[in-house]
């Protein structure tokens, strides 16, 4: 591995699932930030998945295989960097417990570990970096998703970066760390159950007047964003990543124009 | 009590539903997650005395043998008698020998979890003896017959309007409305019970093993009446209940109350030893533990030996947002939320309970509160786990994993069908949404989908960038 000593660190960029399918812009927000900062990005074409819904659905086999692709395919990066405080957080606690009995993983699995980040707390902790002079115009709201807030300790770094966005006011919902009910596929198992903690998430959403929600994690956001359009509310949806690099255009996850139906 | 684990869905479906249980657990939510983060807040050793009540309770786990005849010896040596119950069937055995032989009549419960563990009540009423619960919480649910909804507020999911009517049919008019008029008229009738008890049987919130003592904590202080009063004082408790010194007790004492209900203290902690000594002004005449194993030690040996830290304090419920929707007694068992969803199923097989453990988002945040710090996610993963290997989880559920495993590991495949699945549903979508979503109901009968635009992210990095 070598590093050029002209550019910064080389990242491998973790494409979570959800994100390269549902919301490419997070993508191209996230390489326009890790750029911004001096990062020379890759996105190598071997990866899919983390392994989580393997690992949280107790196949524990299931989820060590896909642990070994992204091993393979990151280990030789500076970094590996991912849009998700879920996908990071298993990448850097659950790898290592993965491969505990297994001596020739487990130092591959901690060497991974110790080099994987959810993107915020990457450019916050690692990088010290500001969003360069970006804008936004609206009141924002801030979900902290378990993973990244229980997980890996993000609950301030996001807040900061957005705080130096030009025109953006951040109000503080009620219960932002509590739970929004997506759960991976407990929101599917168990849809009531989802559906009351999704309407409470809402309510305090609603409750602090903002325009836009942001977060970051997809999964959560899909399913707010889903419960937002479900009743018709207004609100804008956005991954932190979008409006920290400037790119939270157009209608985002949610608060798109809508036709009557 | 029959477990009823297996309809922890429809009970959910139907509490999510029942307008006064969800009124009376928005009520109870906000005030026990205020307080105790108040008073987190106040203490600035809060997390370290977290941290210190973890290594404590680790060190007595391993050494729990030892502290166990240690604690047996002291009380022998008080004048007490440590009895040990395998399971719920000897511990009810125990206790209704000790209940016949003083030919009980009355018996005042204070408040224990491992009696309802045991199914004790019942089995004192089959015998004929007149049970009586004295805590408050306790109290309304036996008039309701209904179990404990939480571990430390047994009666959370009444409102005050459902006890104004249990009352009134219970003890004859006229109905009282106002909670003190409600408290006053429950101790007047327990008043008469404490005197007439044979024998008072309580939990034990620690055993002492240098001094043979056991701690309850109330605020009531019907504990105190329960075990003073009757001539016959037993304990119930589980082995992992035993902390080696009442300097080690204090550690958890200043946790307990601020964890549970968000006090500095509970209004009374007792500490008992023994039976009543010559000169002693009251106490009973007799004193027992009964000590409860019920599948203990088979925790201990294993890999969920942490849940054995546990000084049921509740919090973890507290913080749940599953329990927080469905409130305690959707989970079928005595102990509810994410502590109930461990031990539900290691105590009464793991068959019997397969929602628990899978009805939780991971979230995370009752590990976050939890006083000895048990991983409480990471238990109920490997719970699922175990599901998984003995073949409890659905085919279903296992054969979609193997199709998401085989896709997964091949990127090429799994790019294809990302690339066919957002192109899908881009072209399904309607101003951005898809309202009904075939084999997906689960998810759009609660929300939309946020619709793909139609190329995936690799797709249009490739485009942009050419293959890495
Ligand atoms: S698991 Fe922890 S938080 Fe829950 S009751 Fe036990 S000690 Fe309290």
């Amino acid at each position: 591995m070598t590093e050029s000593p002209t550019r910064g660190p080389r990242v491998g960029l973790f494409a979570t699932c959800l994100m390269n399918v549902f919301r490419p812009n997070v993508g191209f927000s996230a390489v326009k930030l890790l750029e911004d900062a001096g990062c020379s990005v890759e996105v190598p074409a071997n990866q899919t998945c983390c392994g989580q819904p393997g690992y949280n659905s107790g196949d524990y086999d299931a989820a060590r295989a896909l642990a070994r692709q992204v091993i393979e395919t990151f280990e030789n990066y500076d970094y590996i960097v991912g849009p998700s405080g879920s996908c990071m957080a298993t990448i850097r606690h659950d790898y290592p417990v993965l491969f505990q009995d297994d001596p020739m993983w487990l130092p591959r699995a901690q060497a991974l570990s110790e080099k994987a980040w959810e993107l915020l707390s990457f450019l916050a902790d690692v990088l010290h970096a500001a969003p360069a002079d970006s804008h936004y115009d609206g009141t924002v709201t801030y979900h902290d998703s378990c993973s990244g807030l229980r997980g890996l300790g993000i609950k301030g770094q996001p807040r900061a970066l957005l705080g130096e966005v030009d025109g953006l006011k951040l109000k503080e919902m009620e219960d932002s760390e509590v739970c929004c009910g997506f759960g991976g596929t407990f929101c599917v198992k168990y849809p009531e159950i989802s559906e009351k903690m999704v309407e409470d998430k809402v309510r305090n959403v609603l409750a602090t007047g903002a325009d836009t929600l942001v977060g970051g994690d997809l999964g959560c956001l899909m399913n707010i964003a889903g419960r937002l359009r479900r009743i018709n509310a207004p609100v804008k949806v956005f991954h932190t990543a979008e409006v920290l690099a400037g790119l939270a255009d157009g209608p985002g996850l949610a608060g798109a124009a809508k036709e009557s139906d | 009590m029959e477990i009823r684990s297996k309809e922890f869905k429809q009970r959910a479906v139907f509490a999510i539903h029942d307008a006064s249980l969800q009124q009376a657990l928005g009520k109870a939510r906000g005030g026990f997650v205020g307080k105790r983060a108040q008073q987190a807040a106040e203490l600035p050793e809060f997390e370290q005395l977290r941290e210190e009540a973890k290594n404590t309770k680790n060190h007595i786990l391993d050494n729990l043998d030892h502290y166990l005849e240690r604690y047996e010896a002291a009380v022998t040596a008080a004048g007490g008698h440590v009895h040990w119950a395998r399971d719920a069937e000897e511990a009810r055995r125990i206790i209704l020998d000790i209940c016949k032989r003083v030919d009980a009549k009355t018996v005042t419960k204070g408040k224990s979890m491992v009696s309802e563990e045991i199914g004790l009540n019942e089995a004192l009423i089959e015998h004929g003896m007149e049970v009586v619960e004295t805590d408050l919480g306790e109290y309304i649910i036996q008039l309701a017959h209904e179990p404990p909804s939480h571990i430390i507020a047994p009666a959370v999911h009444k409102t005050k309007d459902q006890v104004s009517d249990l009352f009134e049919k219970a003890h004859g008019g006229p109905r009282k409305t106002e909670v003190a008029d409600l408290v006053n008229e429950a101790r007047r009738v327990l008043r008469d019970k404490y005197f007439k008890a044979d024998v008072g049987i309580t939990g034990g919130n620690f055993l002492v093993a240098e001094t043979g003592s056991s701690i309850i904590v109330t605020n009531e202080g019907n504990g105190d009446l329960t075990q003073t009063l009757a001539k016959v004082h037993i304990v119930t408790s589980g082995i992992e209940r035993v902390v080696p010194t009442l300097d080690d007790a204090t550690l958890f004492l200043r946790l307990l109350a601020r964890s549970a209900t968000g006090q500095e203290t509970e209004t009374y902690t007792t500490i008992s030893t023994g039976p009543r000594r010559a000169g002693d002004l009251d106490g009973p005449e007799e004193y027992h533990v009964v000590l409860v194993d019920n599948g203990r030690s088979k925790m201990l040996a294993g890999r969920f030996k942490d849940m054995l830290r546990c000084i049921r304090c509740g919090a973890c419920m507290n913080h749940c947002p599953v329990y927080g929707a469905v409130g305690g007694h959707a989970y079928g068992w005595v102990y509810p939320g994410p502590m109930g969803s461990v031990l539900t199923p290691l105590i009464k097989g793991l068959d019997n309970a397969y929602d628990l453990p899978n009805a939780c988002t991971l979230n995370g945040r009752c590990a976050s509160v939890c006083p000895v710090k048990i991983p409480l996610p990471d238990l109920l993963r490997e719970l699922r786990h175990m599901q998984h290997q003995q073949d409890i989880t659905p085919v279903m559920q296992k054969r979609a994993l193997q199709v998401w495993r085989y896709v997964a590991t091949r990127p090429k495949l799994y790019h294809a069908l990302e690339q066919v699945g957002a192109r899908f549903l881009s072209a399904i979508a309607k101003n951005g949404s898809i309202r009904r979503l075939p084999l997906a109901g689960a998810w759009t009968d609660v929300r939309d989908l946020p619709a793909p635009a139609g190329r995936t992210f690799l797709e249009l990095w490739q485009g942009k960038r050419g293959q890495k």
